[in-house]
């Protein structure tokens, strides 16, 4: 199995990427190099980020919030004018509130549902920046780029979110609020029904509005009052989400650093995704220090000790001498964390089966220009690459 | 400034930074620190499995306190835990149960955001007017979540006008904003991100949650290759063997003038990130050694403390 040609195929033959992975080990940057190099191929591609570093989102022209696919001049990704014909790239950044708005505007009634339920508080915290909803709609805008935007190639980064597998269970989790018994109750506009049932619920209610205010439960029980007749649309719509993530035409890239801790989270998603009938389709390692030498570290550092017990007289010769020792010091603790990095890889790879693995170098520098995506994209794609080439 | 005097300066330190640079490794290694000089320490640990244990060889934490080592506690603290202790203390047990197993806390709290910071913080400075340790150090929520982590009393207090919830809110707030009692200790990579992300973190913290910030501990600085004035090159690496009568062939010249000059370039790129952060941000800064020959486990911690202690003196 060749390396290049797999993670070739994701490119090539998926229509959409999720880019996952723990925060912090490059994911962004990953996601915008796998749609630089589809658009590079021929293919229309669109990168949805999250939340990209500043100077990344004014390389993809993401100044400004823009919830909706913008593209980005080929002078930029294509400088030399080497790329297939018809391939084209934009990039959008992702706008929880707007896209929970237009998804609310779709299913409501009315113009006047709508409105209801934009005014409500409890809506705008949900809609804002409360955990999980931020993956909800990446998934959401995923479903809407699949369906309507007319890509080939969608790829999505995922939020860092402290589950790893949060984005598979947000739309439910959503449902999940929406069923809640004691909320759905008040949902029954007949009093009969309130007095009734409901003597047990009011108490209830009573208690918690007496600990967080009243205000708040008007909100909540207003909220629900007006979100009636629309969960469907929602169940519906989550439920198709769940499909066109488990078809064979979206792949699961998983993005890691060769750390300890974010390998063992990496492990984690490895795990997890198989329980959710997916698989990860490729790997791709970032970060990862170069050894510089095939010599075995235990040789490097007994080498390392012999120098240091040269004996030498004389200030140039002692001066020669600690030079030499600090020099092959420096090889032998490159060796060490690339072999200690490399033993890490290993316990994620046999869990990703056959997934193709990739190593992208420790960079001199900060990515957040297209000549260093395009640097980045010509070691994914280029040669076959080990970790020991990446350097 | 002396170990001590750091230590004693407020009985709460809050780590914080951007995921991936390292905020658990510099809990551990400010826990043994302040261990050192004798004080008791609890860990808090708020974000699910952030690894602490690990740092001291110590199987995963619990919610029951553990002892990680001498004078070192630690235990973790997840809002629906605290939640269910605040109602208790409040005289509401009976509902407690019934709220966890209808799913409402999850509309409760989307309904009040926050309110499971609140209920994390809160629990914080019980812990801390109780006199639970010395020192109580809160191993963070990543970058982003710190903000809101910090700032979601303030927020808190605005939305619920009267009630218990309140009342916690403002306990909470008086607490962060006592540079006495709390103050924000600050993690970063010497590179570009990591760098910008804590300067937003920082000013931040102070405009919007108004807590005392404490040095930024700058993690994973690549320390110098003592070559003297001397280039990183096959030859000069040669030409040392034969002063010494030591062979060098020409492989291993080339690799090891190699991994000298990869080293020397990030040292050069630290050194102007470093630069950059102090000149965006007027804080003290602590330098920690990259680790090269372990992953991080108790020896590691203790020399990191070293290191920490000497950066500190240095201030």
């Amino acid at each position: 199995m060749s390396t290049v040609h797999s993670l070739n195929d994701v490119v090539m033959k998926g229509h959409i990427i999720v880019c996952c992975g723990s925060g912090g080990v490059g994911k962004t940057t990953t996601a915008a190099v796998l749609a630089v190099e589809g658009a590079r191929r021929g293919r229309r591609a669109v990168v949805v980020t999250i939340d990209p570093a500043k100077r990344l989102a004014n390389a993809l022209g993401l100044k400004e919030l823009a919830n909706e696919p913008r593209e980005i001049d080929e002078k930029f990704w294509d400088p030399s004018g080497t790329r297939t014909p018809g391939g084209q790239l934009c990039a959008m950044m992702l706008d929880t509130k707007s896209t929970f708005d237009a998804l609310v505007t779709r299913y409501a009634e009315s113009p006047e549902q709508t409105e209801r339920i934009l005014a409500n508080t409890f809506y705008q915290n949900i809609s804002g920046a409360l955990s999980g909803t931020q993956e909800y709609m990446a998934m959401e805008k995923l479903h809407e780029l699949h369906e309507e935007g007319g890509f080939d190639l969608i790829v999505v980064d995922t939020p860092p979110s402290r589950n790893a597998l949060d984005f598979l269970d947000a739309p439910k989790r959503l449902l999940r609020l929406l069923d809640n018994k004691i909320f759905r109750m008040l949902m029954v506009p007949t009093r009969t029904y309130l007095r009734v049932a409901g003597a047990a619920v009011q108490m209830f209610l009573n208690t918690v509005s007496r600990t967080v205010g009243t205000e708040v439960v008007e909100d909540i029980v207003a909220f629900f009052r007006s979100f009636e007749g629309m969960e469907e649309g929602f169940r519906e719509r989550a439920h198709r989400i769940v499909e066109v993530l488990a078809q064979p035409e979206t792949r699961f890239v998983l993005v890691t650093s060769p750390r300890r801790d974010a390998v063992a989270e990496a492990r984690y998603f490895a795990e997890k995704i198989g329980t959710h009938n997916l698989t990860v389709d490729a790997l791709i390692i970032n970060r990862v220090h170069p050894r510089f030498t095939n010599s075995p570290t235990a040789e490097l550092l007994a080498r390392t000790q012999s120098l240091q017990d040269i004996a030498v007289s004389g200030l140039e010769r002692r001066a020669a001498r600690g030079r030499l020792a600090a020099a092959y010091t420096n090889l032998a603790n490159f060796a060490e964390i690339a072999d200690r990095e490399r033993a890490h890889i290993e316990t994620v790879r046999v869990r990703t089966g056959a997934a193709p693995v990739s190593f992208v170098p420790y960079l001199s520098h900060d990515v957040h220009d297209f000549e260093a995506l395009a640097e980045i994209g010509s070691i994914l794609f280029a040669e076959p690459t080990g970790p020991d080439q990446a350097n | 400034m002396e170990l001590d005097e750091f230590c004693s300066a407020s009985r709460v330190i809050i780590v914080a930074g951007k995921g991936g640079v390292g905020k658990t490794t510099v809990t551990a290694t400010l826990a043994i620190a302040a261990a050192r000089t004798g004080k008791s320490v609890l860990i808090v640990e708020v974000e699910g499995k952030s690894g602490i244990a690990a740092a001291f060889d110590r199987p995963p934490l619990g919610y029951e306190e553990t002892e990680l080592a001498p004078g070192i506690r630690a235990r973790t603290l997840t809002p629906d835990e605290a939640l269910l202790d605040w109602l208790r203390g409040n005289g509401l047990r009976r509902i407690s149960n019934r709220l966890m197993a209808s799913g409402t806390l999850d509309v409760i709290a989307t309904a009040v955001p926050g309110i499971k910071d609140i209920l994390v913080l809160g629990k914080v400075k019980s812990l801390e007017v109780s006199g639970a340790a010395d020192l109580i150090i809160v191993d963070a929520p990543a970058a982003g979540h710190a903000i809101t982590f910090l700032t979601s009393a303030r927020g808190l207090a605005d939305s619920v006008r009267v009630g218990p919830v309140r009342k916690q809110a403002a306990d909470v707030i008086e607490m962060l904003s006592d540079p006495k009692r709390c103050q924000v200790l600050l993690v970063t990579l010497p590179e570009e991100t990591p760098v910008n992300e804590l300067i937003d973190t920082a000013y931040a913290i102070e405009d919007r949650a108004g807590t005392s910030l404490g040095p930024v501990v700058v993690n994973c600085c690549y320390e110098e290759v003592a070559l003297g004035d001397h280039p990183a090159t096959a030859e000069s690496i040669q030409n040392d063997g034969a002063l010494v009568d030591v062979f060098v062939s020409d492989e291993d010249a080339a690799s090891v003038a190699q991994a000298a000059e990869f080293r020397a370039e990030r040292v050069a790129i630290q050194a102007h990130q470093a630069a950059r952060l102090s000149q965006r941000l007027p804080l003290p800064q602590i330098r920690l050694p990259f680790l090269f020959t372990a992953d991080i486990g108790p020896d590691e911690v203790n020399w990191l403390a070293d290191a920490f202690t000497a950066g500190l003196t240095n201030l």
